[in-house]
């Protein structure tokens, strides 16, 4: 889960790293009593979980609160490659400094978490590696040592920063070392790390990646928002199932995160021959799928309106094809009318007895293939039609 | 022959009395795998009936260790637990942890990770995986039995479920074994640990390789098989339609911008001369080419 700027802030401040002040505004009335209350210039910024904010308008200097006021307005309803900006964070100005760079995260190729600090801070870091490595310290930390002062006195060093800063920032990357342990992060990121005259360090913007198979161990369900997605994502959520939204015509449902992503392919290569449909969805029911979650997954593709027709392909493994054939019958039942024809691929473990249960039950809306790939084919040309 | 697991070695199963460790273990034992222990904490000196046997529960891994000589884990613990089981395996010296645990978080991951390297002993498979299959012979997780054959095929996979469809597509040609890697960000045993293994097994004529979206392990395992693998590979990839920045199941399962597309993965693997298969019919179509022509 990726958080806000400001989301990533309160982290911060909760683990001793300094931030600026600010507040979180949804109005341009909000951002302006705000600003009003900063009594100094204030920098108005679009809250959006991507990239390139800087460059597409969404960070302004506003001198006073009747500025910060207009450039919230400007800001606010932005959009920013696909992100809209709903809420503004209004922050202090902070004036006269050198800006660094620091980062942690997981090094999936070499299995070990890595720091990376830079004394070119401010700028977008793969162009710093590529450009100006010398600049860019990498070094790989020992999940089971992690990081005291001695070495993040070091990682600034290496990274070329000036010696008499190097304390204050060792301070703050052990800091920042705490954030990532304690708060299960995957990436925490601190670009700039400003260093200001008086020798105070402080995070002018944060990036945190929190993993999701650790929120049994946090209280993070605050920081989650369910503001921006589709509905369908958040429905899906609250029904635990594993559904992602896409732009095509033809809902999925497989069991396998693997066999799924497979058929999301076999799907839109099927569709090329087919006015180019493609697959509307990713939805993994695991690999039980008993008859209320097939309903449950059956339940959310129908009411997609951009669905116009359904595959559903499961290979039985462990679960018998049986088994998953009459949990269909029963989602149909559960479900009554479906408005759309669904074809089914059962394949593996008792796959004759399963696809004879189905022809059986001979639901009117449902077509029985034996293969995934004569399966994709069939769903396209419906989808089309 | 096969690789990390044979009809020589002994399982012990780690949360064994819990109801998927239960369920599990009985099909590993119909599977003929040789089932010696299972390890439950505060459950020692008890027995499990799973009708053709009963296995022993001992409290801890070392104690199952000693007294049956088992050298392989099975690890069915829930999330919150799973480190402390595997490093408790690591510690007691285990020669091979399979953690089929999904929803490990990947700071436990990496430290029972780098605890196992330096136990210098401990292959780790996993987490979040099905585990590993030398069909006829052994099996270590929850891949079905019956959906193939004992054969000279060696497979490697992220995907659960991919493997047992290639399985079922050449269970006539059949498998030495299927290893089962994993779909989590950081994982134990990698394609590439595998693709050596089965470089080096008499057992083993030609190999399938199953990779998917994020990361760049296939482009690795890419030139480690120009470097190093003579035996013919065929590949899949799974993922082609998967738009950026969304996770597909599988928490590494996801493209970060230009970086971790299957397309590019496709791409590396096709320079060095391993064919990938559109689908997995033709994946499987492809592997009884190359063995027909051998």
């Amino acid at each position: 889960m990726d958080l806000y700027e400001y989301q990533a802030k309160e982290l911060f401040a909760r683990h001793g790293i300094t931030v600026p002040p600010g507040q979180v505004a949804a109005t341009p009335q909000e951002a302006r009593a705000i600003a009003a209350e900063m009594r100094a210039p204030v920098v108005i910024k679009a809250q959006v979980k991507t990239g390139g904010r800087g460059k597409a308008g969404g960070v302004r200097l506003a001198p006073g609160p009747s500025a910060a006021e207009d450039e919230a307005r400007r800001i606010l309803g932005m959009d920013i490659k696909g992100h809209t900006a709903h809420r503004v964070l209004v922050e202090k100005a902070t004036g006269g400094f050198e800006e660094y760079y620091a980062a942690y995260l997981v090094d999936r190729a070499n299995r070990t978490l890595l720091a990376m600090v830079s004394s070119e801070g401010g700028m977008d870091i793969e162009e710093v590696a590529a450009t100006k490595p010398e600049a860019l310290a990498r070094i790989p930390i020992d999940a089971t040592i992690g990081v005291d002062l001695e070495t993040a006195r070091l990682l600034a060093a290496r990274a070329g920063l000036p010696e008499d800063v190097l304390d204050a920032v060792a301070a703050t990357l052990v800091r920042l070392w705490e954030v990532l342990v304690e708060e299960d992060a995957v990436l925490v990121e601190v670009n700039p790390l400003a260093c200001t005259s008086d020798g105070t360090v402080l995070a002018l913007d944060g990036k945190i990646t929190l993993d999701g198979n650790a929120a049994f161990r946090h209280d993070h369900a605050a920081l989650a928002d369910g503001s921006d997605d589709g509905g369908l994502e958040a429905r899906a959520r609250a029904k635990h199932l594993n559904y992602v939204k896409l732009a095509g015509q033809v809902g999925v449902i497989g069991n396998g995160a693997g066999l799924v992503m497979s058929t999301l392919d076999v799907v839109a290569y099927a569709g090329e021959r087919f006015d180019g449909v493609r697959p509307a969805n990713f939805l993994d029911i695991g690999g039980g799928a008993s008859a209320q979650v097939m309903a449950d997954g059956l339940e959310i593709i129908l009411s997609d309106p951009d669905v116009r027709a359904v595959l559903v392909n499961v290979f039985g493994g462990i679960t018998a094809c049986d088994a998953v054939a009459n949990g269909i019958v029963k989602a149909l039942e559960v479900l009554g009318e479906a408005r759309c024809p669904i074809v089914v691929r059962l394949d593996g473990n008792n796959a004759e007895a399963g696809r004879k249960i189905l022809s059986d039950a001979a639901h009117p809306m449902v077509r029985v293939v034996t293969t995934m790939d004569g399966a994709a084919e069939l769903v396209a040309e419906l989808a089309a039609a | 022959m096969a690789i990390f697991l044979t009809k020589d070695s002994k399982v012990l199963i780690q949360g064994m009395t819990g109801a998927e460790g239960t369920r599990h273990t009985a099909r590993m034992l119909a599977a003929g795998t040789d089932v010696v222990a299972g390890v439950t904490p505060g459950k020692g000196g008890q027995s499990a009936d799973f009708g053709q046997r009963w296995v022993p529960v001992f409290g801890t891994v070392a104690e199952a260790m000693a007294e049956t000589g088992a050298d392989v884990s099975v690890v069915f613990v829930p999330p919150k637990f799973a480190r402390g089981a595997v490093e408790e395996a690591i510690d007691a010296g285990i020669q091979l942890c399979v953690v089929i645990t999904e929803g490990v978080p990947v700071h436990d991951t990496l430290r029972f990770w780098a605890r196992a390297q330096a136990s210098g002993r401990t292959r780790i498979i996993g987490p979040n995986c099905p585990g590993l299959i030398s069909p006829g012979q052994s099996s270590a997780g929850i891949i079905p039995a019956d959906i193939t054959s004992a054969g000279r095929i060696g497979l490697v996979s992220k995907s659960g479920t991919l493997t047992y469809q290639l399985m079922y597509e050449l269970r006539d040609i059949g498998f030495s074994t299927a290893v089962g890697i994993g779909g989590d960000p950081v994982i134990g045993t990698t394609h590439i640990d595998a693709l050596q293994a089965f470089q080096d097994d008499p057992g083993t004529d030609a190999i399938v390789m199953i990779g998917e979206i994020g990361g760049d392990a296939e482009e690795r395992a890419a030139a480690y098989i120009e470097q190093h693998v003579t035996k013919p590979v065929v590949a899949y990839v799974a993922g082609f339609t998967a738009p950026e920045g969304k996770t597909m199941g599988h928490a590494g399962a996801i493209v970060s911008g230009s970086a971790g597309t299957a397309q590019a993965k496709k791409e590396a693997l096709e320079k060095v001369g391993v064919r990938v298969g559109k689908t997995p019919s033709e994946t499987a179509r492809l592997m009884r080419d190359t063995i027909r022509t051998r």
